[in-house]
């Protein structure tokens, strides 16, 4: 019975870890993954590592060191099916700020000695590189769509990800817009769904964790925040230059005058 | 008991809306049981009405502030009604503001609509379990719940009507939304005053109300803070019958009157129904609707605002196990990616078509499948879209562009 289970591989590539503790985050759920699924390479949770090859592999982290460009190649051929998830995998992460600026400049600012750092110009997601089966979005990934995504994968179907906005999250809940009812520049309208509508539901506009929506109009959400609710330059760019940054439209839409270097 | 109570189904509008908000104090009754009186209803008489509704069983759902907006809510009291508030809504806009009344109906419509209750945005449909003998189905309570809508505006009854049609209109009821509907216990409340997006005036759907609820009322702050109140069906009366009333007097009626007649001559939107099938049909190939979608974020939020739309997405999910599965149905929107997914693709790719859709399907080819515009002028999809785009702004750049 165990080996028919399919394997399981999670692997880190640049990111703070975040989305990989999502699966160990399931709690309730846990002992069914484990019973549904061999967790035979997770160094994270286990020291106990069952080699390739993997039926499935989550990877997590965005490619930022010429050691990880190659690794990434690896962990390609031995997976079956190859899962990114979370924002750094999917979109280069907080680190892809990186790509608007000098990152020499930044290792000769940091470290002593920076000639000991090999580390690329730009922090790039997994699917420049190798071809990924699904993006999971989110900083972090939503445990619930983990959830969903592995059940997909075992029995064969289509994930149930929906790819709208986070307003219709909002909508569904009867949360009220904080953008229409509170002046807030939210990044809601152009942001994948995924976490439930979150941070709306509790008062404050949405940070865009998810990423851009496939049709993300920012320049109109952008024109409005200036024209209509007064938004400063320097805010508008913050608010794209974050966990999604390296995706357009946020991409450059964040790049505005006052965020150049 | 009651008796097994139907579900309204007003006609579609015909008279212009001036005569519709006079006429909306003559009194119409649908059944001859009902007593063919006006009465008034006294402020404090209202912890009466909410004990009438309790023993009835009903739970009773309306106005209320939360998070800076007047939603719709389970109400445990008169205390929960929004007392001395209003609202200021603008494209793009909506936010609060202190009244200096104590009125309980002083504002207008808010992000929430009725439909929430009788479409729930989830829902469940029905479970499957694997057993010995394959999968066995568990379907959900039939049993609907039992709301009293306290607070229906003239413009949301006719989107009920709407939804009647759509939903439980023809052969095929969707019965969740038959049964929740025939249960709930209609109050409405008519407009005394009307936001800066209001139309329901030229849509001749309000800001008056003549049929389709089970009590009418019309708050009247006067000397005494009264409810001119009418019923409209059998339960409302019984209801009435069980309040402290009095006959109301003239002047009464003529401020109940005037407030109504109020809220319509604010109104500064205004649209022609009659005309917009054809303008629809007409502006087909329109360069507006790409220039709609330079500022249009296909967030859906129009859909989802409007008391009216009803497009829903069945998903199946399964658990890890493989032995459980679920079958929900969830609020779409026609401007959401996948919407239109048929094999190969989407029919509609870009935000011009999707706005396109949405705009000439509401107000043109609804009048075809549905009998009336699918538009009640409540304003809500100008409000709330995050980006102010305005229904009648375009559908006047619509109509310029073709003469």
């Amino acid at each position: 019975m165990k080996n028919t289970r399919p394997k399981l591989a999670v692997w880190k590539f640049a990111s703070c870890d975040g989305c990989q503790l999502s699966l160990l985050d399931c709690e309730d759920e846990l002992l069914a993954v484990a019973g549904a699924i061999e967790i035979a390479m997770f160094p994270e949770a286990s020291s106990a590592m069952v080699e390739g090859p993997y039926d499935v592999s989550l990877v997590e982290g965005s490619i930022t060191t010429p050691h990880d460009a190659e690794r990434i190649h690896e962990v390609r051929a031995q997976s079956g099916t190859l899962i990114t998830i979370g924002a750094c995998a999917t979109a280069g992460g907080i680190q892809a700020l990186r790509n608007f600026a000098d990152v020499e400049e930044f290792t000769r600012a940091v470290y002593a000695s920076p000639e000991y750092i090999d580390t690329l110009g730009q922090s790039t997601p997994i699917a420049d590189h190798v071809q990924v089966d699904f993006e999971l979005r989110g900083c972090p990934i939503d445990k619930g769509q983990l959830l969903e995504v592995l059940s997909a994968f075992l029995n064969r179907r289509k994930p149930r990800i929906p790819s709208h906005s986070v307003c219709v999250e909002c909508k569904r809940r009867g949360t009220v817009c904080v953008m229409v009812a509170q002046g807030s520049a939210c990044l809601g309208p152009v942001t994948h769904a995924g976490c439930g509508a979150l941070c709306p539901t509790y008062d404050r506009a949405c940070f865009g964790c998810f990423g851009p929506t496939e049709r993300a109009n920012s320049a109109s959400l952008t024109e409005w925040w200036r024209r209509e609710l007064g938004v400063p330059e320097p805010d508008v760019g913050r608010a794209y230059h974050t966990f999604n940054t390296w995706a357009e439209p946020f991409r450059s839409a964040g790049d505005t005058k006052d965020t150049q270097r | 008991m009651h008796e097994a109570p139907e579900i309204h189904r007003p006609q579609p509008p015909t008279k212009p809306g001036c005569d519709r908000a006079k006429s909306s104090h003559q009194t119409q009754r649908r059944r001859g049981k009902i007593p063919d009186v006006t009465v008034v209803v006294a402020r404090d008489s209202f912890d009466t009405l909410f004990a009438a509704l309790a023993r009835r069983g009903y739970e009773c759902v309306g106005p209320t502030v939360r998070d800076g907006a007047i939603v719709y809510d389970r109400l445990r009291s008169p205390e929960d009604l929004p007392r001395g508030w209003t609202d200021e809504q603008a494209p793009g806009h909506y936010r609060l503001h202190r009244r200096n009344d104590e009125a309980l109906f002083g504002y207008v419509v808010g992000p929430h609509s009725w439909k929430k209750f009788v479409f729930p945005p989830e829902r469940r449909l029905w479970q499957l379990r694997r057993g010995d003998q394959g999968f066995e189905r568990v379907d959900e309570p039939s049993a609907p719940p039992r709301y009293a809508f306290l607070g229906v505006r003239a413009c949301e009854l006719a989107a009920l009507g709407i939804q009647d049609r759509v939903f439980a209109g023809g052969e095929y009821a969707e019965p969740h939304y038959r049964d929740t509907r025939a249960a709930a216990l209609v109050i409405a409340v008519e407009c005394t005053e009307s936001a800066a997006t209001c139309f329901c005036d030229s849509m001749n759907t309000g800001p008056g109300v003549d049929a389709g609820f089970d009590l009418a009322l019309t708050e009247v702050l006067g000397d005494e803070h009264v409810f001119v109140a009418r019923a409209g069906s059998d339960r409302g009366a019984e209801i009435l019958a069980e309040l402290p009333t009095r006959a109301a007097t003239a002047a009464e009626l003529d401020a109940a009157r005037a407030g109504v007649e109020n809220a319509a001559d604010q109104q500064q939107r205004r649209i022609d129904p009659e005309a917009l099938p054809e303008l629809m049909a007409a502006s087909y190939e329109s360069p507006r609707w790409e220039q709609i979608a330079e500022r249009c974020l296909s967030c859906a939020n129009c859909t989802l605002a409007c008391p009216t739309c009803f497009c829903s997405d069945v998903e199946d999910v399964s658990d890890l196990t493989g032995e459980h599965a679920e079958r929900w149905r969830r609020w779409d929107s026609c401007f959401n990616p996948g919407f239109s997914y048929l094999y190969g693709g989407e029919v509609r790719k870009t935000t011009a078509s999707r706005y396109r859709q949405w705009l000439t399907h509401k107000l043109g080819s609804w009048v075809a499948q549905f009998g009336s515009s699918g538009c009640v002028g409540c304003g809500r999809c100008i409000t709330w879209c995050p980006v102010g785009i305005d229904l009648i702004e375009e559908v006047a750049q619509l109509r310029g562009a073709q003469s």
